[in-house]
């Protein structure tokens, strides 16, 4: 994995709280061995209709919405079950981050383990996301900011580890398997 | 002297091979790894591209589950499975399990079963342990005393190789449940109570510990019940401290120590339960006598509410998209609701405690017409222990379905579906916009209402079938 340190797109909205992983890829899809190709599967009950066809007033399929890569969704989002499918999906579709005022705990570890952004705003940054889809934002890890068009940055909050792993391109297991001793010990120490 | 600790502080603690600091997380060890067909195979493949083995094979258990036909004659009669993909699934399990050494309860194995029923049925979840699976109804296990969570593929992953996770360490949130349940009240009735009080997203960051009377009261299939739907309010984990429940639950059971090593083992758990006057960051109480027989009416499962009661209003736009799904009305009742679909199973309500439960509604009765009712043991030893009591027989004199142990139609992977447009009542913990299929409309529900409503054809209060 390749570090990451800004991101700049436009966004795209889904303005429901709770959007849960069954909805960002449904279980059907999950009948897979390989984390590729799970992009054209992404929300595919709201995005396709019972014939396959998409459907034009779904956010992600309106013209304006090709090429962003952020997310704007609403509180709690990727709630539900622990399938990091729903990430890989988000990202093979071209998301890069999500934006929202709460992520579900586990779609937040899946996504900092693949480099897609769980970025926190306040209440109110998001009512101002949500209500104007398609605004020009940019996203700062080095320094953990969030800007609007109009110029104006707010910080969010990220786990300092993560971002050190994202903005380097470090990866996690990397850092565990140099653990090999301690855990050795450990294990020697509890048998 | 320790200051007074949370069962679940003992429990972190005693696993941390590295503590966290404010630059890295705990590295925290692992002492069972559960894995399934759904969310192990990319995770093997990341072991076999880093040239990485299973450091720990002998605590990892792998079963089949989520993708596994549930029909006798798939499993047993030489016809073929029929979702390809989920034969392939399974095979790359079989071959993942033979290539590493990990010891996997295969598709005709006589333990299989849904992977949260068979850890605390073989007694190899305890008290006290760390428990981790690529599920989130892991959560089930802390029932017995164990710190167990879902992770996903990557973390699967990071536990073959290491038996460890990176983990930042979660706040704790104490659900304190006194009174006694009323007759016709469950514990999953309990439980969606307890969501519906504090929302999907009330436990997030936090790990829950059920305590007080009402639970201690509970058996052991009660509180996994509790534990199990932790996660629909957000929580990565419940806990239950052991008790002598516990300890008569695992005793004999084919994984649990024997002999010196369980006397051994009851001392240890015997200090896991939270020292008095052990803080919490927060703090909920339950009366459960007020608790009522509940279903859900939305799309997640906080959105429930007393069978009895009526569809509540509200001006949030996401929750009239969510009626509109469900093709339910704001301020009508959903009582006499006329069903399609009537499930029984799940790892929430699949053990046998659950069919005995939902039998003694149906003996002697039918599942009414145009219901098509589906009985889908937790595990093959439920199953046989069932037919051993001639549950079967019940269910089949009903006209209910009786099928062989696995997830099924709690999320329709394996093609167990909930036709488009269709109710269904199903003892499952999700009723997602088209968890159980696209467009199924899923009520939540204990297994009592599950077979009074499956009798009456429509939803109906348990207590109407009582005696």
């Amino acid at each position: 994995m390749s570090g990451i340190a800004n991101l700049r797109s436009r966004t795209v909205v889904l303005p429901a709280s709770n959007i849960d992983t069954d909805q960002i890829i449904p279980a059907r899809f999950l009948t897979t061995t390989t984390r590729e190709g799970l992009g054209r599967n992404l929300f595919a009950d709201w995005r396709y209709d019972s014939a396959g066809q998409p459907r034009p007033d779904f956010a992600l399929n309106r013209p304006e919405a090709q090429g962003c890569r952020i997310l704007v969704a609403g509180r709690n989002f990727g709630c539900g079950s622990s399938r990091e499918h729903a990430a890989w999906a988000l990202l093979d579709h071209g998301i890069q981050a999500v934006i929202s005022t709460e992520f579900a705990d586990i779609f937040r570890t899946n996504s900092l383990k693949n480099g897609l952004l769980p970025i926190v705003v306040s209440e109110a940054v998001s009512r101002r996301l949500l209500d104007h889809p398609g605004l020009e934002v940019s996203i700062d890890l080095q320094a953990t900011t969030l800007t609007l068009a109009h110029g104006e940055a707010v910080q969010f909050p990220m786990e300092a580890f993560a971002r050190y792993c994202l903005l380097n391109g470090i990866d996690e297991l990397g850092f565990l398997l140099e653990q090999r001793e301690r855990i050795a010990a450990y294990e020697s120490r509890s048998a | 002297m320790h200051p007074a600790r949370t069962m679940f502080e003992k429990v972190w603690r005693s696993h941390e091979v590295l503590a966290e600091t404010a630059d890295a997380p705990a590295v925290l060890y692992i002492d069972l790894h559960l894995i399934h067909e759904v969310t192990s195979p990319q995770a093997f493949t990341l072991l076999r591209q880093r040239g990485l083995r299973v450091r720990r094979p002998d605590l990892t258990l792998a079963t089949m589950d989520h993708s596994t036909p549930t029909r006798t004659e798939q499993l047993f009669g030489g016809a073929p499975i029929a979702i390809e993909s989920a034969a392939r699934q399974i095979r790359e399990l079989e071959n993942n399990c033979q290539q590493s050494g990990v010891e996997l309860f295969g598709l005709r194995h006589s333990r299989r079963g849904i992977v949260h029923i068979i850890g605390p049925e073989l007694g190899i979840t305890q008290p006290g342990k760390t428990v981790v699976c690529g599920d989130s109804h892991t959560s089930t296990h802390g029932a017995l005393g164990a710190l167990a969570f879902g992770i996903g593929t990557t973390e699967v992953a990071h536990v073959l190789a290491t038996q460890c996770l990176l983990q930042r360490k979660p706040r704790t949130l104490a659900i304190e449940v006194s009174g006694s349940l009323r007759p016709g009240v469950t514990a999953k009735d309990l439980i969606l109570g307890i969501i519906g009080r504090i929302g999907v997203a009330g436990g997030t960051g936090h790990v829950i510990e059920y305590r007080g009377g009402t639970i201690r009261g509970f058996d052991m299939d009660q509180r996994l019940t509790v534990c199990n739907m932790s996660i629909e309010a957000g929580a990565r984990a419940g806990m239950i401290a052991p008790d002598d429940t516990t300890f008569s639950y695992l005793a004999g059971r084919a994984r649990a120590p024997q002999g010196e090593d369980w006397e051994r083992a009851l001392e240890r758990w015997r200090e896991l339960p939270s020292d008095a006057g052990a803080q919490f960051d927060r703090e909920v109480h339950i009366d459960a006598t007020a608790i009522e027989p509940m279903i859900t009416y939305g799309t997640n499962p906080g959105m429930v509410m007393p069978i009895s009661a009526a569809i509540p209003r509200s001006d949030d736009a996401a929750f009239a998209k969510s009626l509109a799904y469900m093709g339910l009305e704001a301020g009508a009742p959903i009582r006499d609701k006329p069903v399609s679909v009537v499930f029984l199973g799940s790892c929430t309500n699949g053990r046998i405690s659950d069919l005995r439960s939902a039998a003694a509604v149906m003996r002697g009765r039918k599942v009414a017409q145009g219901v098509q009712m589906l009985v889908i043991p937790g595990s093959q030893q439920v199953k046989a222990d069932a037919e051993a009591e001639g549950l079967d027989r019940i269910f089949k004199d009903a006209g209910a379905q009786w099928r062989e142990s696995g997830c099924s139609m709690c999320l329709g992977m394996n093609g167990d579906l909930v036709p488009s447009g269709e109710y269904s009542v199903s003892t499952s913990n999700r009723n997602f916009e088209g968890r159980q299929g696209a467009g199924a409309r899923t009520l939540l529900a204990s297994p009592l209402t599950a077979a009074a409503s499956a009798v009456r054809g429509r939803v109906t209060d348990p207590r109407e079938l009582l005696p």
